[in-house]
């Protein structure tokens, strides 16, 4: 195929490529779509451990006395009331409410955070933290310096246990340790983009192909599998996960993709506070909500959403669940008319289906013991 | 995978086995391979008149759909039952039992028109 742009390229491009990895254009990345085929491997992180390259996610690094008060001042969430070691999800906004970005926030010092942000939106929101900088903070672009593998599943814990002396049943949910894995520097985040229990390791980017090379030698008993960006969609989707550019941009504000939660108005002024803070008191207009498919179909991104027969809504993520055997999918629908069981209709190539507005998350994992 | 030499190829991806005048049309491996796990067919009807170049249905994966679009045009005299049921099919043999749709040829010459097995083979090697 004729390539017109320079595609970017992760540490550990060519590792996929002598995988036999399929490629493809992942927001101007050369990414690994599947390795053994999307629902294998969608099976192997439900049932087992897979192995992901997101080193395509941005760094951004906050240091100095203030990074507290710049990270909480561009931030929904209150990092303010992170303790060193934790992790928490939150939202960068826009003056209007609407998302720059949704992003994860780790505190590594008292003077020091990390943000891990979406490959597509890495320098736009350096800009805009940049931008907001009035507390004579330190931001870094780190991006260079990281390389980022996810290690999603079950055995996850059993297969990286191998590589580091670090105790990892010790790291709560959202919470991450620094230490060493295959003997080198590394950033342990028990987070993850799957649903499932995991981890994922910020390392230097040299260091990324041994580290990737060792781990699927230690899961090998496990049954692990390198997984492509392919088998992340719709593992995250059937968590009922966000991806930027689907669920939430600039247009959406976090009450209406139902992420108030990472919302803390009381923590003092933020970056759309103000405009939160109206839509809280005046209520949404739209909101997001799951569907599970009854006619024959699947209603994509970006497909139209009817109710009674007239234009509604639209679809923001729509696919076969693996894991449940169904065809789900998330949709804006004006809120007076978002309840459970509400039948609507999605368009599919200019057909209306019948499909069921449903509970989410689509799937949530057995607690383990 | 090798690609018989029994069928015509498109740059589409579609093959087409011509015996006599009936022609039998389906994906070819490529075609598979890249759409990745299939779940749903959409075909034609038995009657359908179906014209070389349109689409003729789509094939559905986990991540995408796609049209197929037909290699010859005719009438359309067969469906592939099966695949309503087991789509999945089309991932394992896509040259064989997991065909799609059998046609009268209105005009046989177009099979000529389409690639051989080798030269159809050159053109996925360049494009991958």
């Amino acid at each position: 195929m004729a390539q017109s742009v320079v595609l970017k390229r992760t540490p550990l491009h060519a590792v996929h490529v002598s995988m036999g990895a399929k490629m493809v254009d992942f927001g101007g990345w050369d990414m690994p779509v599947q390795y053994s085929g999307l629902v294998d491997e969608h099976h192997t992180v439900r049932k087992g451990v897979g192995l992901f390259d997101v080193s395509h996610m941005g760094e951004i690094e906050v240091r100095g006395p203030e990074a507290v008060r710049l990270v909480d001042y561009v931030t929904t969430n209150a990092a303010s009331r992170l303790h060193i070691g934790q992790a928490q999800y939150s939202g960068l906004l826009y003056d209007h409410g609407g998302f720059v970005d949704d992003i994860l926030v780790h505190k590594v010092a008292d003077d020091h955070f990390f943000l891990c942000v979406n490959a597509a939106n890495q320098e736009k929101d350096f800009e805009h933290i940049c931008a907001a900088n009035q507390f004579n903070a330190q931001v870094e672009f780190a991006s260079d310096r990281y390389a980022q593998i996810a290690i999603q599943g079950p055995l996850a814990l059993r297969t990286l246990e191998q590589l580091t002396p670090v105790e990892l049943g010790a790291i709560g949910y959202y919470w991450f340790k620094d230490g060493t894995v295959s003997g080198v520097p590394a950033r342990i985040a028990r987070t993850g983009y799957t649903g499932e229990d995991g981890f994922e390791l910020y390392v230097a980017p040299a260091e990324a192909p041994r580290i990737w090379n060792e781990l699927l030698n230690a899961g090998r008993d496990y049954g692990i599998k390198p997984c492509g960006l392919g088998a992340r969609n719709t593992l995250r989707l059937e968590a009922k996960m966000a991806l930027y550019g689907h669920e939430i941009h600039a247009s959406i504000t976090p009450y209406e993709a139902e992420l108030g939660w990472m919302v803390k108005l009381d923590k003092g002024q933020f970056i759309g506070r103000a405009a939160l803070a109206k839509q809280k008191e005046q209520g949404v207009r739209r909101k997001l909500v799951g569907f599970e498919m009854r006619g024959r179909g699947i209603g994509r991104d970006g497909y139209e959403v009817r109710l009674d027969g007239v234009p509604a809504g639209w679809v923001t993520s729509g696919s076969p669940a693996p894991s449940l055997n169904r065809n789900i999918g998330l949709c804006y629908l004006p809120a007076s008319d978002v309840r459970l069981g509400r039948a609507i209709q999605v368009m599919v190539r200019n057909q209306p289906v019948e499909a069921e507005t449903v509970s989410t998350p689509f799937y949530k994992r057995a607690k383990t013991a | 995978m090798s690609y018989p030499e029994s069928l015509r190829y498109t740059k589409e991806h579609e093959w087409v086995r011509a015996e006599g005048d009936i022609g039998t049309i389906g994906i070819t491996d490529h075609a598979q391979k890249e759409l990745g796990d299939i779940v749903y067919v959409d075909l034609p009807k038995v009657g359908a008149k179906i014209e070389q170049g349109k689409s003729l249905g789509s094939v559905e994966s986990v991540k995408a759909v796609s049209d197929i679009y037909s290699p010859v045009s005719g009438e359309v005299v067969e469906v592939n039952e099966t695949l309503a049921q087991a789509p999945e099919k089309l991932n394992q043999d896509p040259h064989g039992a997991a065909w799609l749709v059998k046609v009268r040829l209105s005009a046989p010459d177009e099979v000529k028109t389409l690639l051989s097995a080798a030269d159809y083979q050159t053109y996925v090697g360049a494009e991958s």
